[in-house]
């Protein structure tokens, strides 16, 4: 007997898909009927989501798994059935999307206050929470595979929200060309996977691509380069999760896409989209951890810890030199995406998804407290023109400023910290190599250095914007009044509350991720976790906890002596890295030219093949076009002369006969008695002779 | 006896009387006059060819003459209303004036 959560499992995303449906029909924009629909299908798919995680509790092993298939349609002999699956990484994961999500709405209301396109917004909104649920919940590769684009259809509408803007059109279109590219390889290791093991679903008791025939018969199966099919595969898969997560080299769209609204750079790069590919990796984790004969390490999850690590550094480096607030938070993104793969690749599933998890709650949280000062600050961006904000923005800034110290993982308190220790625990311990662990090591460094550097920009020192209007480049769609004052503001409360939930999400989950008790790590493993306060104090634990401890603590206390001791008096002032190191500054500001590069070769190329199909279709296709355009008419003229020169003559010369005989016959008819009767007589003497001559004959 | 040609004499002479009476007058009535001799001519075949017929006990050519004449009359009667109809309409009975029965 299926329990009734399973069986409606369903409902989670359809709610917010119905909201989007239903504000997406209304005849008039109702902004408060749209958010109310949004906010409250979110919140009833949060309890549910809350009821699925009740469902998987105190199951461990493989009774934690439950799923639910059914046929979907069939096709001759083979039988397409899709499904959903209830297990720890699911409800974990819905849990965390559906109550970061409701805060983000929430939080929306008032961000978005502003804007004449409230009621889109939130439609798409619902629609882009609908697609990411379903992709969670999905017991199927495709059915993944198609909530996977829509997300990407959701995350394209959402960053070009504000469309008329150059940059934000092209940032949405860079977003979703971008993450189409990984997706084309997806697609083909979802074809591969289906030729391969004949079904799609990832557990159908015993049959689905996931289990332990289909898997053996894939290890077994040896293809182009000795790879087995398995890796192959599971290498292809990791590609598409490459482009949805951000990953070297397809990690170019995710800065970019800091050009739609902060509430969905909160939802799409903290919670939910880039999520999508580090879920994509841990929901085939047993295809990617299968180990193919003569190779020690299992290749899938070698290159996504490679990737993994490379990205994080990279994207911590490029952190560094940033001056536009959310492009800040999103290389720091990247970078955190990059630990989450590591973690995946070297520690296992429970290690990459803790780190998701809580990464999930501060970065949505320090995306949105971006999004309050943006908005304190009158849609000014740049941490050049902020400053001092801790004296008008006092809630912004404690909140905020326990979101930093998650990311940056000071120690103890803060669920980063413990998240982020997994991953390095796990990196030291992995035997192939010690690059990733130090790495991350430097990532972690990085990390706690670029935060500093951006809470002394923004919270310390005095006010440097406000003075002048001209520089407000980001301008956005609505602009406020002369009734506001040039000083920042703080936000309204339904900005705050998310904003202080958030903060206390992110400590609080410290409870359940510490080795004293390490709950959520072993509920996505299914396993039990025991109280054991003596794991703190194991030999194996102590040195890595003190040794990334006083790497934060040197990142930052670095970052203080930069930017905290002599705060920036003018906006237009050098960085203090720059005057120092100016030849490397320049490379980081820069992205390391990565954009540049693509810019000078593929798009470069695509553009000249495009070029080169313009041509071809103008003058080749074109002219064969018009030879046959000709011809037609050509055609069409000569029927027209045989028509009008012979069938209409012949067709006139006939009418005309008709009329001049109806005209001879008609003059018989005169109304003459007289002549009436004269033809009766002539009648009547002809037929006299006839009959006389024919008898005499 | 009188011999058939001469009663066939006399018939074809009194149609022919009819014949011109009714192609050369103007006047309607005299029109309908010169029909009904031609009608009178062709009974006074009908008895002629009946009385020399090889048969003369089965009566056919006095039945004949005795129903074309009780038709004459009526055909008399019709003829006579309908030109005393086109009088009162026309206000005349030349039958050149009156050409509006064409189609």
């Amino acid at each position: 007997m299926k329990s009734w959560i399973l069986q409606n499992l369903w409902l989670i995303p359809v709610l917010p898909l119905l909201a989007a449906g239903i504000s997406a029909l209304l005849k008039r924009p109702n902004r408060s009927l749209a958010a109310g629909l949004a906010i409250g299908s979110m919140g009833a798919s949060f309890l549910l989501s809350c009821a699925a995680l009740v469902a998987t509790l105190g199951k461990h092993g493989a009774a934690s798994r439950q799923v639910f298939n059914f046929d979907w349609f069939a096709l001759g002999d083979t039988v397409v059935r899709l499904g959903w699956v209830l297990d720890p990484l699911t409800a974990a994961m819905v849990v965390m999307i559906t109550f970061v999500g409701s805060l983000i709405f929430i939080f929306s209301v008032g961000y978005m206050s502003h804007d004449e396109n409230f009621t889109r917004f939130f439609c798409f909104l619902s629609f882009f929470a609908a697609a990411m649920l379903g992709l969670i919940i999905a017991n199927n590769l495709l059915l993944l595979f198609m909530c996977w684009e829509l997300v990407g259809l959701a995350s394209y509408l959402l960053i070009g929200f504000w469309f008329h803007k150059p940059s934000a059109a092209a940032a949405a279109k860079k977003a979703f060309i971008t993450t189409r590219i990984g997706d084309v390889f997806f697609f083909l290791g979802i074809v591969w996977l289906y030729s391969e093991t004949g079904t799609l679903l990832f557990y159908d008791g015993g049959r689905g691509c996931l289990e332990q025939d289909a898997l053996a018969k894939m290890v077994a199966h040896t293809t182009i380069g000795g790879l087995a099919a398995s890796s192959a595969i599971g290498l292809l898969l990791f590609c598409g999760a490459i482009g949805k997560s951000g990953q070297l080299p397809l990690h170019v769209w995710l800065p970019d896409a800091m050009e739609g609204p902060t509430p969905v750079s909160a939802l799409i790069h903290a919670a939910t989209m880039v999520a999508a590919g580090v879920f994509l990796v841990a929901r085939v984790y047993p295809l990617m951890e299968m180990q193919q004969a003569g190779v020690s390490e299992p290749i899938p999850l070698t290159a996504v810890t490679w990737i993994g690590a490379l990205t994080a550094i990279f994207g911590a480096l490029v952190a560094v030199a940033q001056t536009d607030i959310k492009r800040i938070l999103a290389y720091s993104t990247v970078s955190q995406l990059g630990y989450m793969m590591m973690g995946l690749g070297i520690g296992g599933v429970a290690v990459g998804m803790f780190h998701l998890l809580t990464h999930a709650f501060f970065k949505a949280l320090l995306f949105l407290g971006s999004g309050s000062i943006i908005h304190g600050c009158h849609e000014e961006q740049d941490i050049r023109h902020m400053g001092g904000l801790k004296k008008f923005m006092p809630v912004t800034f404690v909140t905020y400023a326990i979101g930093m110290m998650a990311l940056s993982g000071v120690p103890l308190v803060f669920s980063g910290f413990w998240s982020k220790d997994e991953i390095l625990h796990s990196a030291w311990n992995y035997g192939p190599s010690k690059i990733p662990f130090f790495l991350g090591l430097a990532g972690a460094f990085l990390t706690a250095f670029y935060m500093t550097r951006q809470m002394c920009f923004v919270f310390a020192g005095k006010y440097r914007g406000g003075h002048d209007a001209a520089h407000d480049v980001h301008g956005h769609s609505h602009s406020h009044g002369n009734a506001h004052s040039h000083d920042p503001h703080e936000s309204p409360a339904v900005m705050t509350w998310p904003l202080i939930l958030l903060a206390a999400c992110a400590v609080l989950l410290v409870i359940v991720g510490t080795p004293v008790w390490p709950w959520l790590p072993h509920y996505l493993e299914g396993h039990e976790a025991h109280f054991d306060f003596g794991a703190l104090f194991n030999w194996d634990v102590i040195p890595l906890l003190v040794g990334s401890s006083i790497v934060v603590a040197v990142g930052i206390g670095i970052g203080w002596w930069f930017y905290g001791l002599l705060p920036a008096e003018k906006a237009d002032e050098k960085d203090p890295l720059d005057q120092q190191f100016p030849e490397y500054f320049g490379w980081l500001r820069n992205k390391f030219y990565v954009d540049e590069l693509y810019a000078a070769t593929f798009v470069k190329w695509n553009a000249r093949l495009g070029e080169l199909s313009h041509a071809l279709d103008r003058r080749v296709l074109d002219l064969l076009v018009s030879v046959v355009g000709w011809l037609t008419t050509g055609c069409a003229l000569a029927a027209k002369l045989f028509d009008e020169f012979v069938v209409n003559k012949l067709f006139d010369a006939g009418c005309g006969g008709v009329r001049r005989g109806a005209d001879t016959c008609s003059e018989l008819q005169s109304g003459h008695i007289h002549q009436y009767l004269r033809s009766i007589g002539v009648a009547l003497v002809l037929f006299v002779i006839i009959l006389a001559v024919g008898c005499n004959k | 006896m009188t011999p058939l040609s001469g009663y066939l004499l006399v018939s074809a002479l009194l149609f022919c009387i009819g014949l011109a009476g009714a192609l050369t007058r103007r006047n309607a009535i005299m029109v309908l006059i010169g029909i009904e001799l031609m009608l009178n001519a062709a009974n006074l075949n009908f008895i002629a060819f009946w009385r020399f017929s090889e048969n003369p006990e089965a009566m056919t050519g006095l039945t004949f003459a005795l129903f074309s004449i009780a038709i004459a009359a009526a055909e008399a009667a019709v003829g006579l209303a309908l030109i005393i109809t086109i009088y009162r309409h026309f206000r005349t009975a030349n039958v050149d004036k009156v050409e509006d029965m064409k189609g």
